[in-house]
């Protein structure tokens, strides 16, 4: 986190600064993704749609969004 | 293992399914091919996948198109965790594909080898053992070890999916013997042969080994005509099946003449036929 309010959080391994106080939800939302869109896990670990409101992103948090795709 | 020519529908679960195709969606030349794949394969459960959105730049369209197939012929989801190297790995993208294809069925993939895919028994057990407990209907994507799928069925998995031969290798079933083992050691055990099926008399001998259905996806996609190729596919599992339930004759190492002539040459020097 900076001294302007902002951090830098890892999305998909990409350095994203945030406002702090930015929640999970928020960043799917600013990233243009519907809820139902995407599934999310933070830091490796899962986090369930219900809880992204509540997940406030911390400075260097590691962020991945998981989409739909074909598969074998 | 159901054995009944009259009733041939297997169940995973509470769910009854009559298709004995799972058909794989990756790989195919455009969304609309895989859509007419699907419906010609009358297959009753599709495999998908997930990955990392900033990664995929899009799917062109092919999710859409898999569920309109599915909107249509009522065929259900398996999403994967292919990529996964370890039980963590696998069970965080478990929960992720159970959210995002709102479907408790995961196709349990922890692969620990680069070079063939072998799937790692260490992890694969773990994961499964966690996945089950936390209400997920566990398809793992296993080698025919005796063992490891004895294991996996202590652990909860309705079903097993040993492989053939490596993914996407098409060389069909690699080792007969430890399929036939596992087909006899676990007569009670739903199979699905899964991996490495190159072509359609491969998954008709699976078929007819016993295996309850199979799994396939590169064969097909990358057929030059994959909608025929579902098709032809569709033909050998049945047949397979058929088969299977009718009685396949035990292999003689001789000739064994088939018209009853009787013990006596019909004339000198002829032979039974």
């Amino acid at each position: 986190m900076t001294s302007t309010g902002t951090i830098t959080v890892q999305l998909d391994g990409q350095p994203m600064p945030l406002a702090a106080g930015t929640t999970l939800a928020d960043l799917v939302g600013q990233l243009g993704h519907t809820p139902q869109a995407v599934s999310t896990a933070v830091n490796g670990l899962f986090v369930a749609r219900g809880q992204r409101a509540g997940c406030l992103l911390q400075a260097e948090d590691a962020v991945l969004l998981f989409q739909p795709i074909v598969g074998g | 293992m159901n054995n009944s020519l009259n009733d041939d529908s297997w169940r995973v679960g509470n769910i009854t399914l009559h298709s004995r195709f799972l058909l794989g969606t990756a790989g195919y030349p455009s969304p609309q091919v895989l859509h007419d794949a699907i419906v010609a394969a009358r297959t009753q459960v599709v495999t998908v996948g997930l990955k990392r959105t900033l990664a995929a730049a899009g799917d062109n369209g092919f999710i859409a198109l898999i569920r309109q197939a599915l909107h249509e012929t009522g065929a259900r989801l398996l999403p994967n965790t292919a990529g996964c190297r370890s039980a963590r790995e696998a069970v965080q993208l478990a929960q992720m594909a159970r959210e995002l294809y709102d479907t408790p069925w995961i196709k349990l993939e922890v692969v620990g080898d680069e070079h063939t895919l072998q799937p790692d028994p260490f992890e694969l057990l773990a994961a499964a053992t966690q996945l089950v407990r936390e209400g997920f209907t566990v398809f793992p994507y296993c080698t025919d070890d005796l063992v490891l799928c004895r294991r996996l069925l202590d652990a909860g998995c309705p079903v097993l999916m040993p492989w053939g031969a490596p993914i996407g290798s098409g060389q069909g079933l690699l080792n007969p013997f430890a399929l036939r083992t596992l087909r006899e050691r676990l007569p009670d055990a739903t199979l699905i042969i899964d991996a490495g099926i190159g072509t359609p008399s491969h998954a008709a001998r699976a078929m007819e080994m016993g295996f309850d259905s199979v799994l396939l996806n590169s064969a097909v996609a990358q057929a030059r005509e994959p909608v025929a190729m579902a098709r032809a596919f569709g033909f050998a599992i049945e047949a397979g099946r058929t088969a299977w339930q009718a009685g396949v004759m035990a292999p003689q190492d001789f000739a064994v003449a088939s018209t009853p002539v009787g013990g006596e040459p019909v004339l000198l020097g002829g032979l039974p036929t």
